[in-house]
């Protein structure tokens, strides 16, 4: 997936983003450690990293869902610390939005389908009777590959890809331009993960979405993504277009990790020599940054 | 071929709910050759786990074997007591699980554990199961296993509990090993090295491995052959050459398609719909609402296995002489071309 | 194009004969998977409590007892319409009369005969000179009030008392827990020690302190249950509000830009619905026994109305002699807190969803 990444101001900007945990104590933890990148309007920005990494933690922290312990994020050029009104905390509620990882867990088990995906239109007040409402949850609902009388229905009732799609729905519903896909697909069947991945897709062309795509199966990401940030241990260790970070990777980590992904083929899987990593000394270096060794390919080092 | 290890004839398994019968096996039938990796690759709902459930004897009270049999030195072990599946469990088949958090007793520590296995399955003296214990800590990666043999489950990585949860397996000395989705809790730096630790064990101890997952990729890299199975049945079996560069079945087709590798250029194949209700399977494929190339005879009876090459079958009216030619997908024609290379070169018979 | 053959065996052979009937058109292609039927759901929609209400009625135990407790519920409702007699009204003559039902007379317990200080038995009625066609169906006490009424309506007082106390146990116990439970933190550490510190003082001290503050009656007495068991309750929906509020679907609503109390009343209180409603069928049963304590040790409802907890307070005293007193008042309170309990426990396995068949 080839978009232009124009050079103009980034959608979004993280800035020397941190998220410490029992700060001073022993028991420090550094979920995000100084990360700074940009996301540009249309693109998809895919951010890989194992556990502990700290991709979760940045995909909440963007949607404000934790407030970083230091650090800036600006969005369409807002800064979070001038957004502290109601109202305009709630405009910030309306442009940017979040898929979860669990369809499980993430959708109200008491609650209605059409309530789940209209509470947005609810709270921004987007529709102005309830003849209107059902309209635009219908519309959602087939936006996303569902049928109309699934509307009253309850979670229990749909399968895992059903309710990631109602996901879907309810994060389009206030029409947002950012999306955060926070492991939209990890715990989904094999089968059906290509079937959420190509809705994204589609979505985007057809509504202009950006989204920051954030998982661990780095095929998919490199799929779907059109340039990727590698995580590991709360840095961001490489930044490149997809085929860049898979063709030619500088940082020891993403070496090692690309190293260690099986495909779907016995051939190739006889001949993979696997890299290890260990962290070293020179990684732990407190003056290391995030260099432009190339074009738009950004080295921790 | 080597000799059997074991063999799985017509097993048909359901579950009793509220809602009605669950049909969860149905007429499953495959061979396990000794020294071999058998992968059973599916999704949630095909029935792999419930396979191998059957095998160990751990099918819950609800559920019914309604036929079948399944032959483990020349006794059918559907018909074992309680307590002679006890007696085998551990000491001839071991089973290892997916999630390593819960696979150990949280209030023992990991020495007892192994130990408790050597002493109740290989009558080992406490002084010659420490020792033993500790050779396999080794055996499994665990640094330092002397001064680590006394701590408890929680201070090890989630890699280091599933490397405990092997050892455990290892020491009642069985002769299968089955791994149900093993690597699937864990990141992939971890996962590719409880693979290699499972490749030197087999090659060691000449284990014969059952290993279950939904990850074609972790399929290539350990499996000599692979049982593909949905909604209860297997469709197609055979090596992993066969599947891998010759599959024959729509679904397997969809599922190699699905996954995107590197050099992938345009769209994802999405296989639509969902997988079917067990509690009433349809006539005929149940693979026929969601197959591109489903024939009007797929909506009517079941297909049955037609052998392919030497041992490689596959359930699918598609390979009946009457059956129309298709376009089989672009991806899967290239991974023909590379089958007929191979063949040309002699690397398959 | 392609066909792949198959291989010349003989177990295709074999195949290929069982299979030679079939018609040559099975053999076309059929592309149904295009229609949306794939999506769709054929069994019909189950909210929470028709799902949970399904599971409750195979619960024989817990039916029973429903329809036990809705039989008590409208027998004190409609007290009035049930009781014979007038609970209040003294007739000091037909005093201590024994149990006497028309139609049941065979039976020793409702004959209306007694043992009298000779030892004999006697015919109580007729002693007191009570008319023919009155009866007390289950006698009378010292002041001649009729038992039965006294115990329609005394059960009324008892319920009373247990709804009204469970109510601001609720609210009580709710809000305090949902915020405790939610803004978590220091806040919650800090209300939590508060519940700790009132729950270590015993629950007499307390009863007795309010008797200082207010005066004795109905509505005192339903303060004091509410005061001293609403810290269960606030804890219940505390621990559930942890849970609750790292669920995805609570993130979700706080992504979408909900305020934090439409997602207390959309998201977290109906999830922790199931687990109210056992707390309060529990604490039913609590605050009814809690009342009939005080009113048995004095400090309860004060006469001339009579709780099931008076009524076996004044039955106790003269227990050796006029056993009906203080026997049918106890049953009739065992039988109210059995019940409460088996349909709060069946409630219990109703509402949880990991009870799957």
């Amino acid at each position: 997936m080839t978009v232009n990444v124009l050079k103009e101001q980034p959608l979004v900007q993280i800035k020397q983003l941190k998220q410490y945990y029992n700060e001073g104590t022993r028991k420090e933890v550094k979920a995000l450690d100084d990360v700074t990148f940009d996301i540009y309007a249309g693109e998809t920005f895919g951010l890989v990293g194992e556990s502990g990494s700290g991709k979760s933690t940045i995909g909440r922290a963007i949607v404000n869902l934790y407030t970083p312990t230091d650090g800036d994020i600006i969005f369409d050029g807002k800064s979070w610390s001038q957004r502290q009104s109601r109202k305009s905390k709630l405009s910030f509620n309306k442009e940017v939005q979040m898929i979860f990882q669990d369809p499980y867990a993430s959708l109200n088990p008491r609650m209605k389908v059409n309530d789940i995906i209209a509470e947005g239109l609810d709270v921004h007040q987007l529709v102005r009777n309830p003849k209107e409402r059902t309209e635009r949850v219908y519309e959602l609902l087939e936006a996303v590959g569902l049928n109309r009388d699934h509307a009253t229905r309850y979670p229990y009732e749909f399968s895992g890809g059903q309710r990631q799609r109602i996901g879907v729905a309810r994060a389009l519903a206030v029409e947002p331009k950012f999306i955060v896909c926070d492991e939209p697909i990890s715990a989904l069947d094999v089968s059906i993960q290509s079937q959420i991945i190509n809705l994204l897709e589609e979505l985007q062309a057809e509504r202009g979405l950006t989204y920051l795509f954030i998982a661990h199966d780095l095929s998919m990401v490199k799929h779907f993504s059109d340039r990727i940030g590698m995580m590991y241990q709360g840095k961001i260790v490489e930044i490149a277009d997809s085929d860049t970070l898979y063709s030619e990777p500088q940082h020891p980590y993403t070496k090692s990790l690309l190293s260690s992904i099986p495909l779907p083929d016995p051939d190739y899987e006889k001949e993979r020599q696997r890299i290890t990593f260990k962290p070293d000394g020179n990684f732990f270096n407190p003056s290391n940054q995030l260099v432009e060794v190339e074009p738009n390919h950004w080295v921790y080092q | 071929m080597n000799e059997l290890a074991l063999s799985v004839k017509d097993l048909t398994v359901s579950f009793q709910t509220f809602a009605g019968k669950l049909h969860a096996l149905r007429q499953v039938s495959f061979d396990l050759y000794q020294g071999e990796t058998l992968a059973i690759v599916g999704e949630s709902g095909s029935g792999k786990s419930v396979t191998v459930r059957s095998i160990m004897g751990l099918l819950s009270k609800n559920t019914l074997v309604e036929k079948g049999e399944i032959r483990f030195k020349n006794q059918n072990l559907l018909d074992y007591t309680d307590k002679q599946k006890e007696k085998i469990r551990g000491s001839q088949i071991a089973m290892i699980f997916q999630d390593p958090m819960t696979s150990l007793n949280p209030t023992l520590n990991i020495g007892s554990q192994i130990i408790e296995v050597l002493e109740k399955k290989r009558a080992m003296k406490r002084q010659e199961a420490v020792e033993e214990a500790i050779n396999l800590l080794d055996l499994c990666g665990i640094p330092n296993p002397e001064e680590r043999i006394t701590q408890y489950p929680h201070q090890f990585s989630g890699g280091q509990r599933q490397r405990i949860v092997i050892a455990i397996a290892l020491a009642g000395d069985p002769e299968i090993l089955i791994a149900d989705e093993p690597t699937t809790a864990l990141d992939v730096m971890i996962q590719a090295q409880i693979i290699e630790l499972l490749k030197k064990i087999q090659e060691e101890k000449q284990m014969t491995i059952i290993f279950i997952t939904h990850d074609l990729g972790v399929v290539a890299n350990v499996a000599d052959r692979v049982a593909v199975m949905y909604a209860g049945k297997i469709v197609e079996i055979g090596s992993v050459d066969d599947i891998y560069y010759h599959p024959q079945h729509p679904y397997t087709w969809g599922l190699l398609t699905s996954m995107p590798t590197p050099d992938l250029e345009g769209k994802l194949y999405a296989i639509p719909g969902t997988p079917p209700d067990l509690l009433n399977p349809p006539e005929g494929d149940a693979f026929a609402f969601r197959n591109e190339y489903a024939l009007a005879i797929d909506f009517v009876q079941e297909p049955p296995f037609f052998e392919v090459r030497p041992n490689h079958y596959a359930a699918t009216w598609l390979l009946h002489p009457k059956a129309p030619s298709i376009e089989v997908p672009e991806k899967i024609k290239e991974r023909y071309n590379h089958f007929e290379e191979k063949i040309k070169r002699g690397d398959i018979q | 194009m392609s066909h792949t053959e198959i291989a010349k065996t003989s177990y295709n052979e074999q195949i290929l004969n069982q299979t030679s009937q079939l018609d040559d058109n099975l053999f076309t292609l059929d592309n149904r998977m295009k229609s949306a039927k794939n999506e769709e759901i054929i069994a019909p929609t189950l909210n929470f409590f028709q799902d949970s209400w399904r599971r409750l009625k195979k619960n024989k135990g817990a039916m029973i007892s429903f329809f036990v407790i809705i039989l008590i519920l409208i027998i004190s409702i409609f007290a009035p319409f049930f009781a014979p007699h007038d609970p209040n009204a003294q007739n000091p003559a037909w005093s201590n009369l024994p149990p006497k039902i028309p139609g049941l007379e065979h039976l020793s317990w409702f004959n209306g005969m007694s043992v009298n200080r000779g030892g004999a038995l006697i015919d109580s009625y007729e002693q007191a000179s009570v008319p023919e066609g009155v009866y007390y169906y289950l006698g009378t006490d010292s002041l001649g009030r009729d038992l039965l009424s006294r115990i329609i309506y005394g059960t009324r007082i008892s319920l009373i008392v247990a709804f009204a106390a469970a109510l601001i146990n609720l609210v009580f116990g709710i809000t305090y827990g949902i915020i405790s439970g939610w803004v978590g933190g220091r806040v919650d550490s800090f209300m939590q020690r508060v519940l700790e510190i009132l729950s270590g003082i015993p629950n007499l001290v307390i009863v007795v302190l309010m008797l200082l503050v207010m005066r004795p009656g109905l509505v005192s007495i339903i303060i004091t249950i509410a005061l001293t068991s609403w810290i269960t309750m606030s804890r219940v929906v505390r621990a559930q509000t942890i849970r609750l509020k790292q669920q995805e679907y609570v993130l979700a609503a706080e992504v979408l830009g909900q305020p934090v109390y439409k997602i207390m009343l959309k998201h977290i209180l109906p999830n922790m619905m199931g687990l109210i409603i056992v707390q309060v069928m529990f604490a039913l049963p609590s605050a009814i026994f809690f009342e009939s304590f005080l009113s048995f040790i004095g400090i309860g409802i004060p006469a001339p109305n009579a709780s099931l907890g008076t009524l076996i307070s004044d039955g106790y005293k003269t227990f050796r002699f006029l056993p009906h007193l203080m026997w049918y008042p106890a049953a009739v309170i065992s039988i109210i807190m059995l019940s409460f309990n088996l349909l709060a426990d069946g409630l219990r396995d109703a509402f949880d969803p990991k009870m799957k068949e």
